[in-house]
């Protein structure tokens, strides 16, 4: 009875599941009804893939943003930091002493390099995170444009070569008009993108880190009393947070082999979006960090659906904000009917229908 | 006595921010307070700053007040101004003869529209629980595109002497006339701050909105007239703005300002996750931001580095105003003065006066 009664109380979702799983949902639905409308061009793998092929970056920002957002701080710097690797490694493969690993480490060091300041900042000096990172985002965008003002192209022969490496499934793909067979093809960003997320996934769930993060988030000051390093926990949030723009900004220009001003500019607010779609909520505490990736999958699934209707450009983006609006809405509005059933709970017993009570017998119990 | 200093603490960081950016434009050139008379109105340095940055000035009312009750930044106030300024500049270009009245009543049809957009969030944020930058993120997407559907085309042109008038002076007044608007409409929320219940309501619901609840004041109410408050704020900063302009700009008209204006409202010296607000402390934000920008044209700085110097500037700054730097420093000065006055002990050889006073001057400044 009693081994039973505390599954039951386990299987109760939290919020930020709960949230996922809507999101999660929806994008499953979305996609069906554009492969029901559109089964020429949705029903291919490559379709599927290309999401990811030329996303990639984003989902990685959002990924090291949802695990700051979990702490409870935000981060807006990541945009500007991404398109600010992304110009700096341009510059550095096409001056003479540029290699790969040194655009790599350059990559990694710039994105750290941003963490650990807006990181101390934020955590030691008890500075407001939208501020710094505010502050963040204007010095990455000013030293990019005193970096480079014109788009880079680059051209290093290995660098090409890995630029145009696409890892190729020889056993999934197409047929086409000619009845030739295409291999589906995946771009290494996306290997990228599968190990972040199981990695970060495993950090943020079973390591003392990722629960210190979630305790931090809910509650600094019992986190504290705890005994967690609160400061210390802040500082690495932030510092992940920026290890991954770096990460992102190197496969952005994997992906699109140039440098450029107008790289993942306002790709912040598109990753806070995704992060909250996936079910991380700002105010800390609540997140799961699978959802980051359905969260971004689900906003662009907007976008590849609108695009593929055909609609006039003007309308794509009152669209796209409009079905936003239902989400969110939608989103909202299952929460509080999930709040209202546990508000039935204080109700007289026998007002109660029958599964409400055997709830409540679980929950005393348990 | 103690609420004059209360205020004045708060209101340290922003105006020693504005010293500090005097001291510098005075060392870079002693002609920085000049003013001119050019056809009636004044020009110089000072009149440029209140003129340029007027519109921000009002945004950051309005998101003081969003700020302060729904304990989060509403960041589609440009869009908002450019959907209210494309009906504006609808209504006058298709109103034929323009007089005063057809201005008027186009702003006042702006301000409807401006009423319209506030409910919209409102209502996500207030009603819908959304966390108010998700909510007002879906007008950010898709608010741009509306306004150019209303223009019907690119940047229509507002050619009139009214509006030319509106946006640079009035003849016969010695001020550009968005400074007298802004004075204005600072002046009018002033008195309804002063004569109204608002500021303790928006404070009570965003220090704590069930507290709030329990004490008979409607969160959801305040939070929804605080975000009309904002409407009609980006409302009229979008009037002064496309008449500053002299055409509508769908896509450039105050772009990135939702950043200055938080800004603003930070360095004014207010909490970004609501509560106890300064809406003074706010305007001399607005105003720093303003004159900052404009001294670092003034310094020559080259264009593409004035973001990374504004920010370094940011960064400075909120490290100098940090609560752990101002403790340390409040600690140290405190030390050095009783070892100073440890030592005038020993000078002058009357040890139980001075000692006396001189706890007692570190007592007081603990308080």
């Amino acid at each position: 009875m009693g081994t039973l009664n505390i599954t039951k109380a386990k299987k109760r979702l939290s919020n930020s599941n709960l949230l996922f799983i809507i999101a999660a949902v929806i994008f499953v639905l979305m996609y069906l009804f554009s492969i029901i409308s559109f089964p020429g061009s949705f029903m291919q793998f490559q379709t599927f893939f290309d999401l990811f092929n030329l996303n990639a970056p984003l989902i990685i920002m959002t990924l090291g943003l949802c695990i700051v957002m979990i702490g409870g701080g935000i981060d807006i710097s990541i945009g500007a930091v991404c398109g600010l690797v992304t110009m700096a490694c341009a510059v550095l493969l096409e001056s003479e002493m540029g290699s790969l690993w040194g655009a790599l480490l350059l990559a990694l060091g710039i994105g750290i390099a941003f963490g650990l300041l807006q990181g101390y900042l934020i955590a030691y000096l008890e500075i407001q995170p939208f501020i710094v990172t505010l502050a963040g985002l204007f010095l990455a965008n000013g030293l990019l444009t005193t970096l480079h003002k014109d788009p880079i192209n680059v051209t290093r022969p290995d660098f090409v070569a890995l630029r145009d490496f696409d890892i190729v499934i020889p056993w999934l793909g197409t047929k086409n008009r000619l009845d030739i067979f295409i291999p589906c093809e995946i771009k290494p960003g996306v290997i990228v993108v599968v190990v972040l997320v199981a990695l970060i996934a495993v950090l943020m769930k079973w390591s003392r880190f990722g629960r210190n993060v979630y305790a931090v988030g809910g509650n600094s000051q019992s986190a504290m009393m705890l005994g967690i390093n609160v400061k210390r926990t802040v500082f690495l949030t932030y510092v992940i947070c920026g290890l991954t723009a770096g990460i992102a900004g190197f496969v952005f220009i994997m992906t699109t082999g140039a440098g450029n001003i107008g790289n993942a500019a306002g790709f912040e607010i598109k990753a806070i979006a995704s992060a909250i779609i996936g079910g991380t909520l700002l105010n800390g505490g609540v997140g799961n960090l699978l959802g980051a990736p359905i969260g971004v999958l689900t906003l662009l699934i907007i976008n590849e659906l609108i695009r593929a209707a055909g609609v006039q450009s003007n309308f794509q983006a009152i669209i796209s904000g409009l079905l936003l609006y239902l989400f969110i809405v939608l989103q909202s509005v299952i929460m509080s009917l999930r709040d209202k059933s546990k508000f039935k709970l204080a109700l007289p017993p026998w007002l109660k229908l029958p599964w409400v009570k055997d709830r409540k017998d679980a929950g005393t119990k348990g | 006595m103690r609420a004059l200093k209360l205020q004045i603490s708060h209101l340290f960081l922003p105006i020693s921010v504005m010293v500090l950016l005097i001291i510098i434009n005075l060392i870079k050139g002693a002609d920085y307070f000049n003013i001119t008379l050019v056809n009636g109105a004044l020009y110089g340095n000072i009149p440029n700053i209140l003129f340029g940055a007027s519109e921000l000035v009002i945004l950051t009312i309005g998101m003081t007040l969003v700020t302060s009750a729904s304990q989060g930044q509403d960041i589609s106030i440009g869009v908002s101004a450019t959907i209210t300024s494309a009906i504006f500049v609808l209504f006058v270009l298709n109103a034929g003869q323009v007089t005063i009245f057809t201005i008027l009543a186009g702003f006042l049809i702006s301000c409807i529209a401006g009423l319209v957009i506030g409910a919209f969030n409102g209502i996500l944020v207030s009603v819908f629980k959304v966390q108010p930058m998700i909510a007002t993120l879906i007008l950010l997407t898709g608010g741009r595109s509306i306004a150019f559907m209303i223009d019907g085309k690119l940047s229509p042109i507002l050619a009139n002497d009214i509006s030319n008038q509106i946006g640079t002076v009035i003849p016969g007044l010695p001020l550009q006339t968005p400074i007298i608007l802004t004075a204005l409409f600072i002046v009018i929320v002033a008195v309804v701050l002063k004569t109204t219940n608002l500021r303790l309501y928006a404070e009570s619901v965003g220090i704590n909105p069930s507290a709030a609840r329990l004490n008979g004041i409607d969160p959801k109410k305040i939070i929804f007239l605080t975000f009309l408050i904002m409407g009609v704020c980006s409302a009229v900063a979008g009037f002064i703005a496309v008449n500053k302009a002299g055409r509508h700009d769908s896509v450039n008209l105050l772009k990135f300002i939702m950043m200055d204006a938080i800004l603003a409202v930070a360095i004014g010296g207010n909490s970004l996750i609501g509560g106890k607000f300064s809406i003074t402390g706010s305007i001399i934000g607005a105003y720093t931001i303003e004159m900052l920008n404009r001294t670092l044209l003034r310094l020559e700085v080259e264009t593409e580095a004035i973001k990374a110097f504004k920010a370094v500037f940011i960064i400075i700054l909120m490290v100098v105003a940090s609560p752990v730097v101002r403790v340390f420093a409040k600690k140290a000065l405190d030390q050095i003065r009783s070892s100073l006055a440890g030592i005038a002990v020993k000078l002058t050889g009357a040890p139980k006066d001075t000692a006396v006073s001189g706890t007692d001057a570190s007592g007081k400044k603990e308080n």
